[in-house]
């Protein structure tokens, strides 16, 4: 009794008991909304944008091919002429049919004429090495190929 | 002596660290994912005959080296060639009576454009030179076109759209004998409109 006067007159420290909720939300929300990447990337990868697209369904059915101008550490070796990469190497246009054979014969029996190629092309490529690529597909009978985007409005990046 | 028999409480300050700790090494480690893209089937490399057509039929686009678009022989932007492809694709020139006439077009019936959604080609050829981004931006308005046609006729003849029914189809909790029927619907509404893409060689710089 009699204390009321000891009551501070300064504004009360903010809580921050619930910080680590807020942090474990964030957290668990990067957990489900990334894939953590396999192996590092060799190239520029800056996928152009489209809106009509499907989504690729089960990831065990697609092989991945890169493709881009090598990164600025690479790019001092290098040069920058767009370079294909494969799991974790560069690679030249004759090594992608081999490649996916190799890749395909790791998948189970019945899922093999599902499997889709997924070309992760950077949007800034020639079109050339990208034919080239599919020729090389072609070759091999592997026809199902999905270009690669992000989600948006393809005309907005013009 | 006043002892405190109870367990002390377990100091949460530093929690908030840990987990930034942990966000950071996601955020660091983890790509988004980047699942989505557009579907094409290449052409098989089995020798096929030589298809006859006519030139009517066929929706030349050719992609320069400066990312140019010419469309049947007239440069063209970007954001209007959706619109000429549904016009070339739904126009449906044969005339009433014969039996390539198309019921379902609801296009300008131009004699020098398309005969039928079923014989309409677009032949896409690009140059070397040219941008994948600009590449995907065409095939990105084609298969606009086809899906825009291909709702239409899906939400008149099933009363939903073409895309709706794909992803449903797609989908892995739709149960199977929706999934039968949809996929009936799927193939007859493909049928209406079949997606012809031809990209001939890519030409070298000259």
């Amino acid at each position: 009794m009699g204390n009321f006067k000891k009551s501070k007159k300064g504004i009360p420290a903010i809580s921050t008991a619930s910080l680590p909720d807020i942090v474990f939300m964030l957290l668990f929300f990067f957990m489900t909304v990334t894939t953590i990447k396999d192996y590092p990337m060799l190239v520029d990868n800056e996928l152009p944008k489209a809106d009509q697209v499907k989504k690729l369904e089960k990831k065990d059915r697609v092989i991945e091919i890169y493709v881009g101008k090598p990164t600025e550490d690479l790019a001092k070796v290098l040069g920058k002429e767009p370079k294909i990469q494969l799991d974790r190497r560069l690679a030249n246009v004759n090594e992608v049919a081999p490649y996916v054979l190799s890749e395909l014969a790791k998948k189970p029996d019945a899922i093999r004429n599902l499997v889709t190629v997924s070309l992760k092309v950077d949007k800034k490529v020639g079109m050339g090495i990208v034919s080239d690529i599919k020729e090389e597909l072609r070759k091999v009978n592997v026809l199902k190929v999905n270009y690669t985007t992000y989600e948006g409005n393809s005309l907005s990046v013009q | 002596m006043a002892r405190n028999n109870e367990i002390p409480e377990v100091n949460a300050g530093s929690m908030a660290d840990i987990a930034f700790l942990l966000l950071i090494f996601f955020l660091v480690t983890a790509t988004i994912q980047t699942d989505m893209g557009l579907d094409r089937k290449l052409p098989s490399k089995e020798p096929t005959p030589p298809i006859t057509f006519n030139e009517r039929n066929v929706f030349r686009i050719v992609l320069n080296k400066n990312d140019e678009l010419m469309v049947e022989s007239k440069v063209m932007q970007l954001k209007d060639l959706r619109n000429a492809a549904i016009a070339f694709l739904d126009n449906g020139g044969e005339v009433k009576g014969n039996k390539n006439h198309c019921s379902y077009c609801m296009g300008a019936r131009n004699p020098k454009s398309s005969d039928h959604p079923k014989e309409a080609i677009i032949s896409l050829n690009s140059d070397r030179e040219a941008t994948y981004g600009t590449y995907v931006a065409v095939q990105n308005e084609l298969t606009a076109a086809y899906n825009e046609l291909r709702n239409r006729e899906s939400q008149r003849l099933f009363n939903m759209d073409f895309v709706e029914m794909e992803k449903r189809y797609y989908d892995v909790e739709t149960p199977p004998e929706i999934k039968r029927e949809l996929k009936e619907h799927i193939l007859a509404i493909r049928d209406l409109f079949p997606l012809q893409l031809s990209e001939a060689q890519t030409n070298q710089v000259k």
